[in-house]
């Protein structure tokens, strides 16, 4: 049987919630903007996950010294460095698009682009 | 041996990853242009050494900075590496010559040297995905290959370039992101990212419910980025507003290369636990094939933009290649892998001739089609010639991926699948038929018909493509022993 427990397990509820949170926005937002920030926050429940994971209570850096004996894994936590510059750019890349749209379609709302889309064909 | 063939796996994807930021420091489109195509011919003739180099002395493990795997990050390359790694670099050989007035026809002066950066990258990070043994490495390039592949398309000059550009950019973060949740499951549970590594160890914890989760994760997520039908809704938009040169190099490409990361995360990562057995996976994946297979066609049937037709009919034809990596045996896994070369020369070769049409037209409108067999007779012929290998008749490449598709098939006793895919591919018959009558048996509104061909730069890199898709289908004693020996290693590791 699995255990549920609350209080140890609190970090991945988080993520959990987080990630919920952020597919939820995405699928059911409008606004482009919004969107961008639901892949966000999702992007940042699994940097939390990874981050969460590589810790271990009481654990420090792992550092070749006698006085230290519990580490905390720093790979997982440089995996997700690379991933948090992964999605900065993913982000910047995403504004710079709804900048672009809001240009050329005058709305940034997902449902009017889709008229004015479904209009010119 | 020689320095070079040593290091020919990490070139090939240093080259054009090194080369893209020159591209911007030269400013001029011209020189941009001849670097990047003078980057892209250097990585082809590289992939070829390796290719050779992998099929005379088999894998080849690099490792990086001379750290052992699994601590170090390893390049894995074997006979299916290599054959993706060298789609890739021809792909963008051919494409990159044939880029130069395209891209000035279509995207503004000043953005040129962009374009080329961009394309660079992309290739880099595809070459990057088939290379690395690393699953987080895996990762990074896909991101690498994704984010350029994004820019490229916003590029297109219709404004619903943006739009698609956007949502294929929201669902491939997705994708990408499912793939990174699966596998932090996967390090929680066995403490390693090498694919070899994690072949040995995934095993142990196979039936738990975190692998399982993991599993579905990851194959979810490189089924986003592959368009698995039913997740295919971001490709159709993205390849038919993109620009000509790109929407040929990524429908030639990065659909393949994510077939292959599927391929490795089954074959190799997962290899010992036979997914398909043990997780049911098999039926799953033959039925979205199929579906696919089916719906692309089908779908096709009723476009009314040529590049939008084509998009959909790519659709289908990942649904045979997914088809022929669930079969299982190896002669349809050798036709899958096939079918990953063929469908690239063919359908590059397809999106190079609408590239032309564009070029001359300004449109590819099905409706703007009329006369073409009179007014640009050699595009014509390269569209005839190329939907032809799409249909699968003999004499193209189209028909040597089908033939070892249905063997496949027939070799499992599953005659109703073999049965399919040959009517698959009549509906194939429908969707070119329809561009080919208005080419040559509609007469444009205003009547004109006279000679108005596209120029020769752009007709020689298609009629490379269109020729190779050809030649490969009356002569594949190349690429079948490449792709056996290929489906050869990967069943050897899943046993």
């Amino acid at each position: 049987m699995i255990d549920y427990a609350f209080p140890g397990l609190l970090n991945y509820w988080i993520v959990f919630l987080l990630m919920m949170i952020g597919l939820y926005i995405v699928i059911a937002h409008e606004n482009l903007i919004k969107k961008i920030v639901g892949l966000n926050v999702f992007q940042v429940s699994v940097f939390v996950f990874y981050i969460s994971m590589a810790k271990i209570k009481g654990g420090t850096a792992p550092i070749l010294a006698d006085s230290i004996e519990v580490y905390s894994n720093p790979l997982p936590h440089v995996l997700i460095l690379t991933a948090i510059v992964v999605g900065v750019a993913t982000t910047a890349l995403g504004l710079a698009l709804v900048v672009r749209i809001q240009e050329s379609y005058d709305t940034i709302e997902d449902d009017e682009i889709r008229d004015i889309e479904e209009r010119s064909d | 041996m020689t320095f070079l063939s040593l290091n020919m796996s990490v070139l090939a994807v240093i080259v054009p990853l090194m080369a893209a930021p020159i591209c911007v420091l030269l400013r001029h489109s011209g020189l941009a242009w001849a670097w990047a195509t003078a980057i892209a011919g250097i990585t082809f003739v590289l992939s070829i050494g390796l290719l050779q180099h992998i099929m005379a002395n088999g894998t080849l493990v690099y490792e990086m900075g001379g750290w052992d795997g699994p601590w170090g990050i390893v390049y894995h390359i074997d006979e299916v590496s290599a054959l993706v790694v060298m789609i890739v670099a021809a792909i963008a050989a051919v494409v990159m010559p044939y880029a130069k007035l395209s891209i000035e026809r279509e995207i503004p002066k000043e953005r040129h040297y962009l374009v080329y950066c961009m394309f660079l990258l992309c290739m880099a990070g595809l070459i990057g995905m088939a290379v690395t043994g690393d699953a987080f490495n895996l990762f990074v390039f896909l991101e690498v290959s994704s984010l350029s592949s994004y820019v490229l398309i916003s590029l297109g000059n219709d404004r619903r370039a943006l739009t698609a550009s956007l949502r294929y950019l929201i669902i491939g973060t997705l994708g990408a992101t499912f793939y990174v949740i699966g596998l932090g499951m996967i390090y929680m549970m066995t403490g390693s990212l090498n694919m070899t590594d994690l072949a040995t160890s995934l095993p142990e914890v196979q039936d738990t419910q975190t692998i399982h989760v993991a599993f579905a994760f990851v194959i979810i997520g490189f089924g986003l980025k592959l368009a698995l039908f039913p997740l295919h809704i971001w490709l159709p938009n993205a390849y038919t507003y993109a620009p000509s040169a790109v929407t040929a190099f990524l429908a030639a490409t990065a659909t393949k290369v994510a077939v292959y990361a599927m391929l490795r995360l089954i074959y190799t990562v997962f290899g010992d636990v036979n997914p398909f057995e043990t997780y049911g996976l098999r039926g799953v994946m033959i039925a979205l094939a199929l579906l696919g297979m089916f719906a692309g066609s089908l779908l096709a049937i009723f476009q009314t933009n040529v590049k939008r037709l084509l998009a959909y009919s790519s659709i289908a034809q990942v649904g045979y290649m997914v088809l022929g990596i669930s079969i299982g045996n190896a002669i349809a896994l050798e036709g899958g892998i096939i079918h990953m070369f063929n469908h690239a020369l063919m359908k590059g070769g397809l999106f190079m001739a609408m590239g032309c049409v564009f070029y001359m037209v300004g449109s590819t409108d099905l409706k703007d089609m009329a006369g073409m067999g009179k007014r640009m007779p050699l595009t014509a012929a390269a569209f005839v010639i190329g939907g032809f290998a799409l249909v699968g008749t003999p004499l193209t490449v189209g028909f040597i991926s089908k033939f070892y598709l249905v063997q496949g098939a027939l070799a499992e006793g599953w005659w109703p699948i073999a049965f399919m895919i040959m009517f698959a591919s009549l509906l194939a018959v429908i969707y070119v038929w329809r561009v080919v009558e208005v080419m040559y048996f509609q007469k444009p509104a205003d009547g004109d018909l006279s000679y108005n061909e596209a120029p020769i730069a752009m007709l020689i890199p298609t009629y490379v493509l269109i020729g190779a898709a050809v030649y490969f289908g009356t002569d594949a004693t190349l690429t079948s022993e490449i792709s056996l020996n290929a489906a050869q290693t990967l069943l050897g590791g899943s046993k």
